[in-house]
């Protein structure tokens, strides 16, 4: 279906760009994008790609708007306090675009129900602020075959990469998957937490809008992406760094490990 | 050789980098994270759970028994869990 009269006025700075075109924007609303955490990361990644005409956006969250996230989660307000962060981040996205359809999906995501909650996407977007997720969510994308796009936060630090460990390289290993470069969970309380250590605001701006650049990309295709690149953004000294990484044969998934 | 420390290696150690003369005897990424945990608290601190943080020769994600011999940059980096 060709897009309507105002659909082509609302995206018309995406419909010049060459490499997006109506074949782009047509893309982007056929497709479905679950974001996993609806905080930091997930507050610039549901209002970019709900701007960009995303079909159908699923947002999964379990908690509720509280007054100490307002410092960074900008899709939630004063008046969203208390309220289920799927529900305040639906309504943001019906403000912002009604042509996009929100599922929301209020519970923690598990090891038990991770599957279930991805089958029915395209592609996954994780910003999740747990390791238990993290990991439930990467081993879900290898086994239901999906794209991952997965960032995280530090106090002054973010990091990004994007995850296709169900399909091959043109040198015919497998591509990398998260367990290739961070093999297992750290031990509990190794890694310290947003809420204990705290965390730059405007950074999960920046690293949820890159998520976001990450997801569009792998929808319409150009340039080339972060399969096999971790990006490391440094807020304290403005670095940005990318590490390349690649498929272990000890991995779980894919590797001997399995 | 240049070691690079991201995220909250770096906030632990206190330092983005650093450029240091491998000692004798340290001939992996294991070898030198052993050495760097002898330098001070603050090292022994960043690497308490070793195996946690991940390294990268010239850019590229290496393992724990990969010989550091010829690396100009060893980066240091760790998992981050805040979304």
């Amino acid at each position: 279906m060709s897009l309507s009269t105002i659909e082509i006025e609302r995206y018309a700075r995406h419909l010049v760009i060459r490499e997006i075109g109506g074949p782009g924007q047509a893309k982007l609303r056929a497709a479905s994008v679950l974001i996993v955490g609806a905080g930091g990361l997930g507050s610039p990644l549901i209002q970019y790609l709900a701007a960009a005409g995303i079909g159908t956006l699923g947002i999964a969250d379990d908690d509720a708007v509280s007054l100490s996230n307002l410092q960074r989660q900008v899709m939630h307000g004063t008046p969203e306090i208390g309220e289920m962060k799927t529900s305040s981040a639906a309504r943001g996205v019906e403000r912002l675009n009604p042509h996009v359809r929100v599922r929301t999906h209020g519970r923690r995501i598990t090891p038990a129900n991770a599957r279930d909650t991805i089958s029915s996407y395209d592609i996954i977007a994780d910003g999740s602020d747990n390791f238990d997720t993290r990991y439930a969510i990467s081993d879900a994308c290898f086994y239901e075959g999906k794209p991952l796009v997965t960032g995280a936060l530090g106090v002054f630090d973010g990091s990004l990469t994007t995850i296709r460990a169900h399909e091959h390289a043109s040198n015919g290993h497998w591509n990398p998957s998260y367990r290739c470069l961070f093999p297992a969970p750290p031990p509990p309380g190794a890694v310290p937490a947003c809420s204990e250590a705290g965390v730059l605001g405007a950074l999960a701006g920046v690293v949820g809008s890159l998520m976001a650049i990450e997801v569009i990309r792998e929808i319409v295709g150009f340039g080339v992406g972060l399969v096999g690149r971790l990006l490391m953004v440094d807020a304290r000294s403005m670095r940005f760094e990318t590490i390349e990484y690649s498929w272990d044969e000890r991995n779980p998934l894919t590797g001997s490990a399995g | 050789m240049k070691l690079v420390y991201f995220a909250w290696v770096r906030e632990r150690i206190g330092k983005a980098e650093e450029e240091i003369e491998v000692p004798s005897g340290v001939e992996t990424i294991a070898d030198l994270v052993h050495w760097l945990k002898g330098r001070g608290e603050e090292y022994a601190y960043a690497f308490e759970h070793d195996k946690v943080v991940r390294a990268a020769i010239d850019r590229r994600h290496a393992s724990l028994d990969a010989t550091v011999a010829g690396a100009r940059e060893i980066a240091f980096f760790p998992p981050m869990t805040g979304g």
